[in-house]
């Protein structure tokens, strides 16, 4: 995926929506400006497949040395799969952010949370605004 | 001078076959092991430890500690850990051995001593806190929070009250909201405004009857004294809150101003910091608590009274929170910390406060036309100066500016902590260190600035190792050797 | 003053840099109406001379180990410390040094708690092992809630009566808010009851306590008890004691997921109780749930190895109320005794250590109980320790009698088990000799005859 096929989420999260075997499944990673922002990553904490989510709780978590920084899903769902390979390769955040740097999958009950995302443009305007 | 070969960590310096203890031999008759242990319970042979011989222990450890700086070698004025001299008398009276060789379970008419002394502690800790009921158990000042934050459930619960909260300014130490959550309570953060001060509408916003404990570090850790302390407190009380003083900076107000006299109804001390208990690399330390008249009957038990001339303990303490540790508590640390306020007496425990206090003002006027602090130019016992100007212009940062430091024979001050100031340096000299000390300091700092950036990113030079890959360390963590 | 070297002139001199005309003005912050207007009551100051005549005066008033020949336990013990011991931490660059904020001018201090985890997997048979706590009994109390953590299981936590009593209470007040049933199994025969354990876990259990060897100082059957919390998918705790596992299996061997221990007897003095040293080590699973410092090995920039602390992540200074616990500190400096302690006496030294302490304590137990005035209270083997029953239920004026004799004789155990109040426990470490043990033997079957009335020595309670 291209950042500019994605919606973005004020904390750095994107999403594509799709439908997958007639489910409307929400991928979800974070963006490669928030990547940089976070510095080495150390450590990501995926969820169990099957957990149930809500729009805007934090439901995983990413580490670097000194800093936790939660992972928010933008809609209510239950994960349906998680990137196994992640925790064993953290330079793929940095190296393919919107592709096999994806996090979670989440099978989607209530995507009332996506109208509260940016398109690509947008959300770097913001990231912008945080930088200066 | 450096010896590297015997600093190789010890399980390398193992030859089989080597030892260096000898015990005595077994002087009852021996049985074999299988007639008195069920056979599942005995080890298939002995444990895996390092086979060496005792001169190889001691150089190797000896030579190791040469690799740290300490108070006893360097200045080390790193901010809110209180590195002042270690007394060595304290050290003497500690190794005694009708102190150090005591059994928690001696009856207490073999230790009448030391029960006077430490109820002497807890009578003098009330006295310096102002607050008239103490606990020695805690092992920390963590431990302390901890503790009283127990009492405080305790008392509501006593009341039938239902507390859920506890306020804790953003700018606090990280104990602090921990300690809240094991308490079982929701830690609440409250601002801090750009002073370093609670922010007072904020405090107003988050409180209400819900809030068991207001946690404040006064005076802060910017090194200020809350201007608002008097306001907060009869605010936090008008709900029927607590006040909680986390005491980790009483070094600035010994003998001038007491917590329970500006609102604190508990608090706990670090004597390892406050009565110059030595830090040990990172302990042990103490967390003995002070609070006021209506919490004295949840305190954990035992304490010591007094009765005619006799000491005891007293576990009769029906509404206790119970215990947070086995046995009476860090009494090394607590011996130590009660011949520190003997040998202080009143005046001189005051002026421990004013000397901490000018020590670290003038290492504030020295310094903050090149390290400029935020908060203002003058500070209690600490302040926060901001490498961001130096990071700006040059390129210089705070940890570049620590890292050199270990050059110049100085340990760094502790920096990036608060959050709440860009570039943060925390410095702490300490009433311990001469004037002469304080300015070759600044002298340092100063020449640091002038430097060649890039000789700073590479610092230091001359420690035994430069900087270590902390990525490496935790995302493929090492925690025990294993043999290649 | 001492310690404090700012000379008038230096102050006037510092005054005037600072722009002020005295110290009180510093203190300006601080309204006036919160500043103390008197000088604290406190005693006057004391010389060194004086201290140090003073602190004699005040151990004169203690009987300390040295005089009376101790045989006390109950989780503190009179082992040896080897002088190399005391040697290597008299060293100002460890005892005055701190937390290693600056890997670079701390590698002394980080390899050593590098080497005291290794040094603990090692003994123990566990996976990782954290820089150490407070204590044992603190460190018993954050296994638990490690436990809670991981299982996400709050129905129970199963504690046996065998367990150490404060470490019951310590246990107790760090579950009082939660809601968590601690659950305590009665041990009558000196052990737990594999059966009566299954009988009380479930699915809604965390965590599984044992003491090996117990507050009894019987051998507990560790590998039944962890095979039934296994099955109920709790969790395994295992409080052992460091110095028998130069000749017991290891928690890791019988399926501990947690061990914790008091590890005061690897190199330090008894102190009177503290400080002490609290051992966690736990399964690689759990180990970002730990509570505490740990160090790792790393690399510096010219690509040696070095130590640096590490997965600090769990901790409170970056995860504030979300932290897996509150403590910051270790207790460095005694991980450093038991570094160098257990170091100094290697695997031979340390079994020998536990094999003195298991044929002395049997050999004790043994001869104390040709007297027919004395049994064992359980029929169990035994590590170091035993519980003795006096059939005249004079346990109070016979440890009486025997502390005028020049002995510390046991640890009467009514305070805590009112159906043991005939009791007292009795441990024998590897110092005591044949001659002292006989000694003991003979006082006590001849002390405190019927006729003699004893004072009653205060009792602790709770």
């Amino acid at each position: 995926m291209k950042p500019e096929e994605l919606l973005f989420a004020k904390t750095h999260e994107w999403v594509s929506v799709a439908d997958e075997g007639g489910a409307k499944i929400a991928t979800l990673g974070i963006s490669a400006y928030a990547i940089e922002a976070l510095t080495d990553l150390v450590y990501i904490d995926l969820p169990e497949v099957g957990k149930q989510v809500e729009a805007g709780q934090p439901f995983c978590e990413v580490e670097s040395v000194k800093a936790v920084s939660d992972i928010y899903s933008p809609v209510d769902g239950e994960v349906a799969a998680v990137n196994g390979s992640l925790p064993d390769s953290l330079e793929t955040l940095n190296s393919d952010p919107y592709n096999a740097g994806w996090i979670a999958k989440i099978k989607i009950a209530n995507d009332a949370g996506l109208s509260d995302l940016f398109d690509h443009a947008a959300y770097q305007k913001q990231c912008g605004e945080e930088a200066s | 001078m450096k010896n590297t070969n015997d600093t190789q960590l010890i399980f390398e310096l193992s030859q089989p076959g080597r030892r260096a203890a000898r015990l005595p031999g077994c002087d009852v008759p021996e049985r074999a092991l299988d007639e008195l242990l069920p056979a599942e319970a005995i080890a298939t042979g002995p444990p895996a430890l390092p086979e060496v011989s005792e001169p190889a222990v001691v150089r190797h450890f000896v030579n190791l500690s040469t690799q740290n700086m300490s108070v006893d070698t360097h200045f080390y004025p790193l901010g809110s850990c209180t590195m002042k001299y270690n007394p060595k008398r304290n050290e003497r009276a500690a190794a005694m051995p009708a102190m150090a060789d005591l059994h928690p379970y001696q009856p207490e008419e073999t230790l009448q001593g030391m029960l006077e002394m430490l109820f002497h502690l807890q009578e003098y800790l009330q006295e310096i806190s102002g607050l008239p009921a103490c606990s020695l158990q805690p092992a920390a000042g963590a431990h302390g929070e901890l503790a009283a934050l127990l009492v405080a459930a305790a008392y509501f619960r006593d009341n039938g009250e239902v507390r859920t909260k506890v306020l804790v300014p953003d700018n606090a130490h990280g104990t602090n909201p921990a300690s809240a959550t094991m308490a079982r309570f929701d830690a609440v953060s409250v601002r801090t405004t750009v002073s370093g001060f609670v922010d007072m509408d904020d405090l107003a916003a988050k409180l209400d009857e819900e809030v068991a404990v207001f946690m404040i570090t006064n005076p802060s850790t910017l090194g200020l004294f809350e201007p608002n302390m008097q306001k907060i407190a009869d605010a936090v009380h008008a709900v029927g809150g607590l006040i909680y003083l986390d005491g980790a900076n009483m070094n600035a107000i010994l003998g001038v101003s007491r917590p329970g006299d500006f609102g604190a109804d508990m608090q706990h001390y670090n004597p390892h910091k406050t009565f110059s208990g030595p830090h040990g690399g990172g302990g042990p330390g103490a967390g003995p608590i002070c609070l006021t008249e209506k919490l004295a009957p949840y305190l954990p038990a035992p304490i010591v009274c007094e009765t005619g001339k006799r000491f005891s303990l007293d576990y009769d303490r029906p509404k206790s929170i119970g215990r947070v540790r086995a046995f009476f508590g860090n009494v090394g640390v607590l011996l130590r910390a009660y011949a520190y306020i003997r040998t202080h007496g009143p005046d001189g425990l005051r002026r421990v406060s004013e000397n901490a206090v000018l020590n670290a003002n003038y290492v504030l006027s020295r310094v903050k036309h090149i390290l400029p602090v935020p908060q203002g130019n003058r500070c209690m016992h600490e302040f926060v100066a901001s490498a961001s100007e130096l990071k700006r212009e040059k390129n210089i940062s705070a940890m570049d500016i620590a890292k050199r430091l270990l050059d110049y024979g100085y340990h760094a001050p502790t920096v990036y902590f608060p959050l709440t100031v860009p570039e943060a340096m925390m410095i702490e000299p300490t009433e311990t260190e001469s004037k002469e000390t304080l300015d070759a300091f600044a002298e340092v700092l100063f020449r640091i600035t002038e430097e060649d950036p890039e000789l700073l990113h590479e610092s230091p030079h001359t420690t035994a190792v430069s900087r270590p890959d902390e990525v490496r360390a935790a995302r493929q963590p090492v925690l025990s050797y294993h043999a290649q | 003053m001492p310690y404090l070297y700012n000379t008038p002139e230096d102050q006037k001199a510092m005054l005037e840099a600072i722009g002020v005309e005295s110290i009180e003005e510093l203190f300006a912050p601080i309204p006036r109406e919160l500043k103390l207007a008197r000088p604290l009551e406190l005693p006057a100051a004391l010389s060194e001379m004086e201290l140090d005549r003073h602190m004699r005066e005040l151990a004169a008033g203690n009987a300390h180990a040295g005089e009376k020949v101790c045989f006390l336990g109950g989780g503190s013990y009179d082992h040896f410390v080897p002088a190399v011991v005391d040697t290597v931490a008299s060293r100002s660059e460890f005892y005055t040094s701190y937390t290693p904020y600056q890997a670079e001018a701390s590698q002394g201090n980080l390899q050593v708690v590098f080497e005291y985890q290794s040094l603990i997997t090692r003994l123990t048979g566990m996976d990782v092992s954290n820089a150490s706590l407070y204590d044992g009994a603190s460190a018993a109390a954050e296994a638990i809630l490690m436990a809670i953590n991981a299982t996400r299981r709050t129905g129970k936590v199963i504690v046996p009566a065998s367990l150490h009593p404060e470490y019951r209470a310590t246990i107790a007040t760090y579950l009082e808010n939660l809601d968590v049933e601690l659950v305590t199994l009665d041990t009558p025969t000196g052990i737990v009851d594999a059966d009566s354990l299954a009988a009380v876990v479930d699915d809604t259990t965390a965590a599984v306590v044992l003491q090996q060897p117990n507050f009894f100082g019987c051998v507990e059957d560790a590998t039944s008890i962890a095979r039934v919390a296994k099955e109920a998918g709790a969790l395994t705790i295992s409080v052992f004691d460091p110095i028998s596992l130069g000749i017991l299996t290891r928690p890791g061997d019988y399926g501990a997921n947690i061990a914790v221990a008091e590890g005061h007897t690897l190199g330090t003095p008894m102190s009177y109780g503290g400080p002490f040293l609290g051992i966690m080590a736990c399964d690689q699973a759990l180990v970002r749930r730990m509570p505490g410092r740990i160090a790792g090995e790393t690399v510096d920039r010219r690509g040696n190895r070095c130590f640096v602390l590490t997965l600090q992540t769990r901790e409170q200074h970056i995860r504030r109320e979300k932290a897996t616990s509150n403590v910051c500190t270790n207790q460095g400096l005694f991980a450093l005794r038991a570094t160098v302690y257990l170091s100094q006496l290697g695997p031979q030294g340390l079994r020998e250590t536990a094999n003195l302490c298991l044929q002395k304590s049997r050999y004790a137990a043994e001869e104390l109980c040709q007297s027919d005035r004395f049994s064992l209270a359980f029929d169990q083997p035994t590590f170091k320790e035993f519980v003795v029953r006096d059939a005249e239920n004079q346990v109070d004026q016979l440890l009486k009698g025997a502390l005028d004799q020049g002995f510390l004789a046991g640890v009467p155990l009514g305070q805590w088990y009112p159906e043991l109040a005939d009791c007292f426990l009795v441990a024998v470490t590897e110092k005591r000799t044949k001659q002292e043990i006989d000694r003991l033997v003979q006082t006590l079957s001849a002390e405190c005859r019927p006729e003699q009335v004893c004072a009653v020595p205060a009792r602790r309670s709770g």
